[in-house]
């Protein structure tokens, strides 16, 4: 085996009195690619900081090619040629792809910028991903995947030797992974060495060449990767055996409770017909781009729509939010850090927003906010200190309590878009408990994802979504995988590269 | 575990920093000028931070919920411009009396109203940046009183302003009315702030409009009532100002939008938006009050550099309130 190019020994890191990462030992070799997994809050982002120098270790050391080194600042990590990918993405939104790719770098002839050549290295990058953003598109206006394959550039273009991803699958859709694996793969066998982190473990194991399982600030497993199914990863990350993921489907359904005909978001979607009883689960499958949270957003009132609308029998009339709130109907945000919490702000802050008047008679009664929040920490196992901005909590707490925001407010009928982006397997698995448990009381449900798999264990019936248009319904022993590609790719045409800025 | 250490000293920084700094200036005063502490010269601060701090009130929920008002010191010339002018008006028929005061005050608070009113109706419902729609109000009521006044002063009848004098220099039990009406503005928009919904929904607003949003908020009522309020507030400032000198002019008001923004800043509330304290603004203002009475009352330092050392505390004042940003 190749020597490892970066390595961390023995690494613990502590914030204040509370130690996360408890001697942490792991390699990143040139040439493999090496998937880092465990349940939110495992000190997976610690790790990563650690190795991109944005943090240093509080002991241990971190070598690179086999000498011990201390990044004063992430600036040095880069130098070396160590990046460092966010979720989140670290991208100026106002700027162009050309123009965060060369940012810090940019090439000069004389005095002036050389927009010519830049231009002509950005659109040889880009190709080089499959890209086919304009060099000049600012990236504000950008899709997801692009804003991704605009960072991957970005790295290119610096030499990277060891490339750190955090879960760059996690706003992509199916195609779009495929890319980036392939991407990912070109890479290795150019010698970078490739550190990414996932909650999808069939992408694991698929791509990984060596695997570090990380549970509660500790390495549980570290090495090749062979051998290790979905199973035994998830195993290992949870710390017990892993039952079913998915509740069982009752397939018991009530009254109607919400009826839409010829639905129309200017823009994103048109003429969308669909029913959902008490009870149901309604999935809503389709690429990223097919308008599936815009039809959603329009029928709650978030943006401009037009058609009928039956809630419980009547016809009814949403051009607001708290229109829809009134009539007991909710939208959850598929983006829980910029339309979901107030990161700012502590957890019962955010839990009782929406259904703030409850709290108030006159003034807003805090012991009551307290016993709310009491309530929802058990209800829905959120952990975290109660005193702790919401912003830094884990994804999954974050989650949580973005779902026990809503559910506060009592809603019949409930949309969740992405209920588990980014969180991990057996987080997952409560939230799933808690839709179903949902739906068993009587209440309808939607649930918008991108995630096939949750789609199809989850949802009672399923519509999928393609350019704007509901493109068929699959329900019972034709819910499959191929069925909802089929109709999400469109039957024998080739893959539509409809990629809507969000 | 991605739990951040807590910024606990912090925190508490920015809740003591501005008492310490209004203590330090207490302190400062007393050793200075025996007559500093003395009941006049207090009642004389207090009246002083009336106007800006009522003014300043109001400010405290429009930038807590992530907007800007530069318009209140013109609005507040122009008010009292056109109550001037009302009243005037009306004295041949209504003649000096309790009548005629009410009218002058109905028009104060009905302009403050539409005024605001206006500011809020650009910001949100045409979506215009505040910054922009209130440096335009700014120039226009500026504008708009100076016309009135014809470049010159406008000024209430001699008779009127007699009766009317009580209102800045009377009071209940020593007390003068503009520092009771200020109090009770304070009292009550720091209960609003701290336990309605009106407070809440303004915090949230400002800490990230979208969430409010999705969270079935009425982002845009909200908003808009945080610049009605301040119309309102800078009307009942009005009301207590024009007893003072009995007219108004092009200069009335100059730098009042700027003194009530500097004191919301010092006293902890976020430029930004997104968190506010009505008590910490009161501190503000007392403190940009206290350095300009000190320099009056010493010759330690020119009264002229007032305007530097109240610049140097607003810059401190956000220094000491700065956060570390998290690791990222």
């Amino acid at each position: 085996m190749t020597e490892p190019v970066l390595s961390l020994s023995n690494v613990s890191r502590s914030f204040g009195p509370i130690e996360v990462l408890h001697g942490v030992s792991m390699a990143l070799r040139p040439g493999r690619v090496h998937a880092l997994i465990g349940e939110n809050g495992a000190g997976k982002s610690t790790t990563m900081k650690i190795i991109a120098g944005y943090q240093p270790p509080s002991s241990g050391s971190v070598h690179v090619e086999g000498r011990e080194t201390a990044f004063a600042s992430m600036g040095e990590a880069e130098a070396l040629g160590i990046s460092l990918i966010h979720q989140e993405f670290n991208l100026a939104e106002q700027l162009t792809a050309e123009q965060n790719i060369f940012l810090g770098q940019e090439l000069k002839r004389g005095l002036l910028l050389d927009k010519r050549a830049m231009r002509e290295k950005t659109h040889e990058l880009l190709d080089r991903l499959d890209c086919r953003v304009p060099t000049d598109r600012v990236v504000s206006q950008m899709s997801n995947s692009d804003k991704q394959m605009v960072e991957i550039a970005k790295a290119l273009l610096r030499d990277t030797r060891v490339l750190i991803m955090d879960e760059p699958t996690a706003v992509l859709t199916k195609s779009e992974t495929a890319v980036l694996m392939r991407q990912v793969r070109a890479l290795r066998d150019k010698g970078t060495a490739v550190l990414f982190t996932s909650h999808k473990l069939d992408e694991v194991r698929e791509i990984a060449d060596d695997l570090t399982i990380m549970r509660d600030g500790s390495v549980v497993f570290s090495g090749p990767a062979e051998g290790m199914d979905e199973h035994a990863m998830a195993t290992a990350m949870v710390g017990r055996e892993m039952s079913d993921l998915f509740p069982p489907k009752t397939g018991s359904f009530g009254d109607m409770a919400l009826e839409v005909r010829g639905l129309t978001v200017p823009g994103f979607a048109e003429d969308i017909n669909f029913t959902l009883r008490r009870g149901e689960i309604l999935g809503i499958a389709g690429l990223i781009g097919s308008g599936r949270t815009e039809t959603f957003e329009g029928l709650c009132g978030l943006r401009s729509a037009s058609g009928e609308v039956r809630i419980k029998g009547q016809p009814v009339t949403i051009r607001h939010p708290w229109e829809a709130l009134d009539l007991g109907m909710c939208y959850l945000t598929e983006d829980r850090k910029t339309r979901g919490l107030l990161l700012q702000k502590g957890m019962r802050e955010n839990l009782t927003l929406q259904a703030l008047h409850s709290f108030a008679r006159g003034l807003i009664d805090k012991g009551a906010e307290e016993t709310a929040l009491t309530k929802a920490i058990a209800e829905f196992d959120i952990r975290g200190s109660r005193g702790v901005r919401v912003g830094n909590l884990s994804g999954g707490n974050q989650q949580k309590l973005l779902f026990a925001k809503t559910m506060l407010s009592n809603p019949d009928i409930v949309i969740i878009d992405e209920p588990t982006r980014g969180i991990d397997i057996g987080t997952k698995q409560q939230m799933y408990g808690f839709i179903r448990g949902l739906a068993d009381q009587g209440r309808a449900i939607v649930v918008i994802s991108s995630e096939m798999q949750e789609v199809i264990g989850l949802a009672d019936r399923v519509l999928v979504m393609r350019q704007g248009r509901i493109a068929g319904e699959v329900q019972g022993a034709s819910l499959t995988e191929d069925a909802i590609v089929q109709l999400a790719m469109g039957v024998g045409q080739r893959a539509p590269v409809l990629e809507t800025a969000q | 575990m991605t739990v951040k250490p807590q910024a606990r000293p912090k925190v508490s920084m920015s809740v003591i920093g501005p008492i310490a700094a209004l203590i330090v200036l207490i302190v400062m005063g007393a050793l200075m000028n025996p007559n500093f502490l003395g009941v006049d010269n207090i009642s004389n601060v207090l009246s002083r931070s009336a106007f800006i701090g009522i003014i300043a009130v109001g400010m405290t929920f429009v930038i807590t919920a992530g907007g800007l008002d530069l318009s209140v010191g013109s609005m507040a010339a122009f008010v009292a411009g056109l109550m001037i002018l009302v009243m005037n008006a009306a004295l041949p028929s209504l003649g000096v009396g309790v009548p005629i005061i009410l009218l002058g005050m109905a028009t104060a608070l009905v302009a403050g109203l539409v005024a605001g009113w206006l500011n809020g109706f650009l910001i949100t419902v045409l979506g215009i940046e505040a910054f922009i729609v209130t440096l335009g109000s700014m120039g226009i009521y500026r504008s708009l009183v100076t016309w009135l006044a014809d470049g010159g002063t406008l000024s209430l009848d001699f008779g009127l302003r007699t009766f009317y004098q009580p209102v800045f220099y009377g009071g209940i039990l020593g007390v003068s009315w503009p520092i009771i009406v200020f109090a009770v503005v304070v009292i009550v928009g720091e209960i609003a702030m701290r336990s309605s919904v009106f407070g809440r929904h303004c915090a949230a607003i400002g800490s990230n409009d979208q969430v409010a949003k999705y969270s079935s908020v009425r982002v845009g009522r909200v908003r808009m009532a945080t610049y009605v309020i301040l119309g309102l507030l800078v009307g009942v400032a009005t009301i207590m100002y024009v007893p003072r000198l009995g007219s108004a002019s092009s200069s009335t008001g100059v730098l009042w939008e700027l003194e009530a923004i500097a004191a919301v800043i010092i006293g902890g509330t976020l430029l930004k938006g997104g968190f506010g304290r009505v008590w910490g603004t009161v501190i503000g203002v007392l403190i940009l009050t206290l350095i300009g009475n000190i320099l009056n009352l010493t010759d330690f330092v020119s009264p002229y550099l007032n305007g530097a050392i109240q610049g140097l505390i607003i810059v401190l004042a956000v220094v000491l309130q700065r956060e570390s940003k998290p690791g990222v």
